[in-house]
């Protein structure tokens, strides 16, 4: 007789709960890498959701076998909502061992509620999670990208990772759309008391800077704010999205959803074209991850240089003109 | 209107600091300076006040070690007076510690109509603190605020969302973090940096607000490092001087890389 052995792959953990996010039905594209990344280090996936029906079937193509729903927030924002319904399941023994939230404006709200109910600590800024034994351990890098922090947890407590975007692929498992369950959310008293009256969607016209195969970014080295035409102009000959530096977001020049960095976008395109930025290291972790980096900038010495693939030491108002002119004559 | 605003105060930017190879912590000694996103809100809480036709802007802020020179700026600039927990227990305190001991100094100074944060610091950069303080504190709280306004006991937000922003109504007393360009900060006149100095500046210890040195810093930090290591770093590139045929370069790099 031949001996039947199940081959078992070892999991860190049991089961990790992914809060799967989405925008006008869609899913964000980072919660689908954040339950990519849980089917590899847990058991049983599960997402929570506000969205449930609309997310059960792309998040079950990513692995989550449920999706637990969190009712009422039609009108409210969600941080309250969903931290008191984790929070209360995890005291009723129906919690997960971790809890992966993306750094996306909900998904720190989220964290930071969850973490005072659970009494415990949250590790942010994560880049990767990773088995320590047992347990695990969110990967997080100072000094602009330069040095890797592991910390791990040493509380009893489920493990909540704050975590960037863009840090995994996501990918399909090729499993059937999640069972969508509902998920109680307890009394919430004045902590539930904000309520959005509106929400207003800004035009977005070309490529988006999530899923540009080219992006191309300008800073404060264009000028004035009628200069960024010249970026705009060069990313339609190239087919990408504009994208740009805190310091012209910050001075009106453009609006809030095309800043690249730590507090805009995390962009991984193909080709990242940098044009009068000086590379500050608040806009390089959101870059960085580029396939290929091109920077022009008239100061050989600014730092964006040392992640550049191709630098042209030069006066963006005399190469822009000419690249675009060049790009347009092919 | 009586409104907290929450300012950190950190190591000068300009002057980063360095890895203890001991404690494999940041080390962050010496002078600290007002951390340049929450100038963004004493501006927005002076501004509020001023709306209001009275009441004034109490500072709150958390160091280990006696620094107040970014409190003396934000004064500066017209905050009433300040309270600084300040403690070499707090040390290596994470977030989470962070805010009870924000939120416990915040009791100190009586009841707040608005609490305002910076959506994240810049040394630290967490963004969870501010609503960590509201839930410490039981009140509703809007983050990403790119406009504030105040209508009797209810706040009128513009919040930065994925797609462009909503607008957001609270009732008072809530917690907002501001983002850069909710409103310009003004710059501390000589008037104001004179009259800073003699301010009143309320400096406590862990113990004063009554928690226990034990859970804060370190030892309280539930989570330890197991691992720094360097980053694979880029391999360098090649940087040329445009001679006023740079962008042939860059043309050449796109066919190259068959973008074009
Ligand atoms: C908490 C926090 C979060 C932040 N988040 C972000 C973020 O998400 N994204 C972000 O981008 N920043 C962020 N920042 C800001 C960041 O620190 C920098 O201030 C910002 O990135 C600088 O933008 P810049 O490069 O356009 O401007 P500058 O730093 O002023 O650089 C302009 C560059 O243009 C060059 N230049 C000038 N003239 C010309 C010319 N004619 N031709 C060619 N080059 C020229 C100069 O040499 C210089 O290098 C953050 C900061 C903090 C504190
Ligand atoms: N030690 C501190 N003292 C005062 N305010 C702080 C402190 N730490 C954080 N904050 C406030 O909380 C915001 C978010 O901080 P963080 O969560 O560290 O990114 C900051 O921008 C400050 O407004």
């Amino acid at each position: 007789m031949v001996e039947q052995h199940e081959e078992r792959i070892h999991m860190a953990v049991g089961k990790i709960w992914v809060f799967v996010e989405a925008t006008g039905g869609e899913v964000s594209n980072t919660s689908l890498e954040l339950l990519t990344k849980a089917r590899e280090l847990a058991d049983t996936v599960e997402a929570v959701s506000v969205a449930g029906d609309a997310v059960a079937a792309a998040a079950g193509a990513h692995g989550a076998t449920t999706v637990h729903q969190v009712d009422g927030t039609d009108d409210k924002l969600l941080g309250p909502a969903v931290a008191g319904a984790i929070a209360a399941a995890i005291e009723a023994g129906s919690g997960p061992d971790a809890v992966f939230i993306a750094t996306s404006y909900d998904g720190r709200d989220v964290a930071g509620r969850l973490s005072v109910k659970l009494d415990a600590p949250v590790i942010t800024n994560v880049v990767d999670v990773v088995d320590a034994g047992g347990s695990l351990a969110g990967v997080e890098p100072i000094f602009g990208g330069t040095t890797n922090v592991t910390t791990r947890f040493t509380t009893d407590k489920p493990d909540v990772f704050l975590i960037r975007p863009k840090s995994f692929a996501a990918e399909e498992s090729g499993g059937a759309p999640a069972a969508v369950s509902s998920l109680p959310v307890p009394d919430l008293g004045a902590t539930g008391a904000a309520v959005v009256t509106n929400r207003f969607v800004e035009e977005q016209t070309g490529p988006s800077l999530d899923d540009a195969d080219i992006v191309v970014s300008g800073g404060r080295g264009l000028g004035e704010s009628e200069k960024f035409e010249m970026v705009e102009q060069l990313a339609k000959a190239l087919g990408a999205a504009p994208g740009a530096s805190r310091a012209i977001v910050d001075a009106g020049w453009v609006p809030y959803s095309y800043q690249v960095g730590q507090t805009g976008k995390v962009v991984k395109p193909n080709v990242y074209i940098a044009a009068g930025i000086s590379g500050a290291t608040q806009h390089l972790v959101g870059m960085k991850g580029s396939k290929t980096i091109i920077a022009i900038n008239k100061d050989p010495e600014a730092p964006i240089f040392s992640v550049a693939d191709l630098g042209i030491v030069g006066d963006v108002h005399k190469v822009l003109p000419k690249l675009i002119e060049a790009l347009q004559g092919r | 209107m009586n409104v907290v605003v929450c300012v950190k105060q950190i190591p000068d930017p300009a002057d980063p600091g360095a890895l203890d190879p001991e404690t494999k912590t940041l080390v962050r000694s010496g002078k600290l300076i007002l951390d340049e996103s929450d100038s963004y809100g004493v501006e927005m809480a002076l501004q509020l006040v001023d709306a209001a036709g009275g009441g004034e802007v109490t500072l709150v802020s958390m160091a280990p070690n006696d620094e107040q020179s970014g409190l003396r700026t934000a004064l500066a600039m017209g905050a009433a007076k300040a309270v600084l927990v300040s403690d070499e227990a707090l040390r290596g305190s994470d977030a989470l510690t962070t805010a009870k001991v924000l939120a416990a100094a915040i009791g100190r100074t009586g009841q707040p109509d608005l609490v305002l944060t910076a959506t994240e610091s810049s040394d630290g950069y967490t963004g969870t603190v501010p609503e960590q303080i509201a839930e410490l504190l039981s009140l509703p709280s809007v983050t990403f605020a790119k406009s504030i306004a105040v209508d009797g006991g209810t706040a009128s937000v513009q919040r930065q969302t994925e797609a462009g922003y909503d607008d957001v109504q609270v009732p008072l007393p809530a917690v907002v973090s501001v983002t850069a360009g909710v409103v310009e900060p003004r710059y501390p006149s000589f008037k104001g940096i004179m009259a800073a100095k003699s301010k009143p500046l309320d400096q406590v210890t862990v113990a004063d607000l009554g928690m226990d040195a034990g859970q804060v810093g370190w030892s309280g930090a539930g989570q330890e490092i197991v691992d720094v290591s360097e980053a694979e770093a880029r391999e360098a590139g090649t940087i040329v001087e445009d001679d006023g045929e740079g962008h042939q370069k860059v043309v050449e790099f796109l066919a190259e890389l068959k973008v074009i």
